[in-house]
């Protein structure tokens, strides 16, 4: 199973957020969001050795993960992409901005690029909805965005 | 006491405070219809995830309606649990349960058997008015269990099973909405899992979300195949139970039945495992007075307690969890490999054959036999010992198949040499079987006297961890038993932390031991029947001529003719065995 390998000091921090929170089973979820800062995502190597630290099945803390759509066990891309689904942004159009970035970058929602430069995803209301259609890429804002300017938008991180 | 009084259906019912109204309902002789709950009785685990709704209920004031299973009951509360709105709703819930199942009863392995189809009998579902998407979910067969998720309804039993009752922690729910399912971490296969193979969460599925691999048709083809001599060994649990897919009594013994049915079904020999299990109690007995001779002579080295080895359930179980500690079971292989060897060296011999011609089948209680004939060390040039292990049911319809009226066979007996069994090792079917087994050989060969009382009821029950003292003529052994995963579990737990001062340790996978084995005809959730099944093993026990295994006179002359004594190199060879640690890795980079 184990697909990634996990540099030795990241392990360590990562038992150090388990003992933050007593190695008790009950406070999985804020392990989780721990080692999900930590790492950026939680690949099964790192739900592992949360199963074996807090003395709970991998399969639970699967489920966990699994049930929770803020945990992911897909790495984010160099440039997260978050498009806004709210409903001021979906109503002008941010459907459309998202299939053209899904067709241009070949990747599904919660999904990353071959390359890593990019991840993509879908939040709900980032509090600009003047800007509607709003699309964020890592700290930046992008507002009133349309289908035809995707593509140059993305060519900023070429 | 806290008592609170209600009325149910108007009949007036007092209870402890935290009763639920499922519970009050049953004690007046009301039982609502449930599905996803399941209580196993003496074990003390209850599955109630309140999800399928099929037990709500109407109380007065309350403008929901209220699932059975979850409710406490509180003062004054005036509950109805069949009115027109509670029926209407349990019949919804059924056809929404149905609208996302495959109707496929006419060809389902658990058709007969299933709680849902016979929920939906009760309810007279006789049409859906919903229709919607139904959940897809991909297959995963394992050598011992098939998962069908296509099938699962939800009802968290096998969790319960997994996770609590063996903690074992295969299982979780995962996803959410329509997408959840239950399956193991990752939603890697079985085979790619911890999973020991128990069965016990195919023993309480509902559906056939969780089957047998299904191997009967392999034995008829064995059977017909005029090249092969199919020689057929069952376990001891098995005749305690394969009456009751014949409609029999549970604890019905149908021995001799059992040996006609598998005579007329073709096998050219007819053998008892139980065979192996006098075997199992002279290599074992043998490794247990080894290791305490050299233990009371103040030898170091040598390691106790001793555990049994005769359940792969459990052997795979502390290679996943205990592998620390792999020095400590028994090396002595468990009885049906013990067969399967003897079958494929001295028995082939006498036949003149090659051990390729020979196909050996194993009839069990359980599903992890079907992994343990598969395993590499258990084979000689890609030959198994034992070729094929089907299950209790996987008899039962091998027989119904062949159009045979099982209650009427008249009894016959096993064939010779591998037929002949001691009381002791009919034992080997129920918890605390084994122990006594190996106790009452090893109390004649430690002190060289005769055993009077070969009944040693201290060992025997079903409470889930016993402790037992014999006295070995003056000296004090400490016997450990447990059955379920989940008190293994705690007993190892003890010895690691070196708490435990026992001898020797029993140890059974499934609850109650093999007669509550994963392969067994259903229970349903009725505990009882495993009690009855144990009281039969015991008079199997009690009936026999010989209750020793080591005066077994068949075992006897094999050790004269083919191995020697027990623990000699041939015996090495031929009956021991070792483990692997299989604890799971995680690569690190340094």
């Amino acid at each position: 199973m184990a697909s990634v390998k996990l540099p030795e000091s990241k392990i360590q921090e990562l038992k150090e957020v388990c003992q933050k929170y007593d190695n008790k089973g009950s406070e999985l979820i804020n392990v989780l969001h721990g080692a999900q800062e930590l790492f950026g995502y939680l690949p099964a190597e790192v739900q592992e050795i949360i199963a074996d630290e807090l003395n709970v099945s991998v399969a639970h803390v699967y489920g966990v993960v699994t049930f929770y759509s803020f945990f992911s066990m897909l790495p984010k891309g160099r440039n997260p992409i978050s498009i806004c689904m709210g409903t001021a942004c979906y109503v002008r159009g941010a459907e459309k901005v998202l299939d053209e970035f899904k067709r241009i970058l070949n990747v599904k929602v919660g999904e990353t690029t071959g390359d890593g430069k990019f991840s993509l995803s879908c939040l709900r209301c980032v509090g600009a909805c003047g800007l509607a259609p709003v699309v964020t890429i890592g700290e930046r804002v992008y507002g009133r965005v349309s289908a035809d300017d995707v593509k140059k938008i993305l060519s900023e991180y070429a | 006491m806290d008592i609170v009084k209600l009325t149910i259906d108007d009949k007036p019912v007092v209870v402890e405070r935290g009763t639920t109204l499922l519970e009050a309902a049953k004690s007046i002789g009301i039982n609502i219809p449930t599905l996803c709950y399941m209580k196993l009785e003496d074990l003390n685990f209850e599955n109630k995830p309140g999800g399928c709704r099929v037990c709500v209920v109407e109380v007065e004031g309350r403008r929901n309606l209220a699932p059975a299973c979850k409710t406490e009951c509180s003062e004054g509360m005036v509950v109805h649990s069949h009115t027109v709105r509670v029926i209407n709703a349990r019949r919804t819930v059924m056809e929404l349960i149905l609208s996302d199942h495959p109707a496929e009863c006419l060809t389902c392995a658990k058709s007969g058997n299933c709680d849902l189809q016979s929920m939906a009998q009760k309810l007279g579902i006789r049409e859906l008015h919903y229709k919607g998407e139904q959940s897809r979910y991909k297959g995963d067969k394992s050598p011992a269990i098939i998962r069908e998720m296509d099938k699962c309804i939800m009802c968290r039993r096998c969790e319960t099973a997994c996770n609590d009752v063996q903690t074992v922690g295969v299982l979780s729910a995962i996803n959410r909405g329509f997408e959840s399912v239950v399956a193991p971490a990752f939603e890697m296969d079985l085979d790619k899992s911890s999973c020991t193979y128990c069965g016990q969460c195919v023993a309480v599925c509902p559906t056939a979300a969780l089957t047998e691999r299904d191997s009967t048709w392999k034995v008829v083809e064995a059977i017909v195949n005029p090249q092969k001599t199919v020689i057929v060994q069952t376990a001891p649990a098995v005749r305690a139970a394969l009456g009751e897919a014949f409609g029999m009594e549970p604890g019905t013994l149908v021995t001799g039945k059992m040996v006609a049915a598998l005579k007329k079904l073709g096998f050219d020999y007819v053998f008892d495992t139980d065979f192996a299990a006098d075997l199992t109690i002279m290599e074992e007995g043998a490794e247990i007075l080894d290791r305490l001779s050299r233990h009371l002579n103040g030898d170091k080295e040598v390691k106790l307690p001793i555990l049994t080895s005769c359940c792969p359930g459990w052997v795979k179980f502390f290679e996943h969890h205990f592998p620390e500690m792999i020095d400590i079971p028994s090396t002595a292989k468990s009885p049906q490999q013990m067969f399967g060897a003897i079958a494929k060296s001295y028995f082939a011999q006498q036949l003149k054959k090659k051990r390729e011609d020979l196909v050996v089948v194993s009839v069990m209680p359980c599903l992890a036999k079907k992994y343990e004939c598969t395993r590499e060390e258990f084979q000689v040039n890609g030959d198994p010992d034992v070729n094929l292990s089907i299950s209790t049911r996987e008899l039962a319809n091998l027989i119904r198949n062949a159009n045979l009226d099982f209650g009427k066979l008249t009894d016959e007996d096993f064939d010779h040499p591998l037929g002949e069994s001691t009381g002791a090792s009919v034992i080997f079917g129920t918890t605390g079987g084994v122990i006594e087994a190996a106790i009452r050989s090893a109390y004649e060969m430690f002190t060289e006297k005769k055993l009077e009382k070969v009944d040693f009821l201290e060992l025997r029950g079903m409470e889930g961890i016993r402790k037992a003292t014999v006295d070995f003529d003056g000296l004090p052994i400490n016997i450990g038993i447990a059955h379920g995963l989940g008190n293994a579990r705690k007993l190892l737990e003890d010895i690691k932390a070196g708490k435990s001062e026992f001898h020797a340790i029993e140890i059974m996978a499934c609850p109650g031991g093999c007669i509550g084995g994963g392969g067994q005809p259903y229970h349903h959730g009725d505990v009882e029947i495993l009690k009855k099944r144990q009281k039969a093993i015991y008079a199997e026990d009690a009936g026999k001529p010989i209750r020793k295994s080591h005066e077994n006179p068949y075992i006897q002359k094999l050790y004269k003719e083919f191995l020697g004594k027990p623990l000699s190199d041939k015996s090495h060879e031929l009956l021991h065995t070792h483990y692997f640690d299989r604890k799971s890795k995680i690569e690190v980079n340094h």
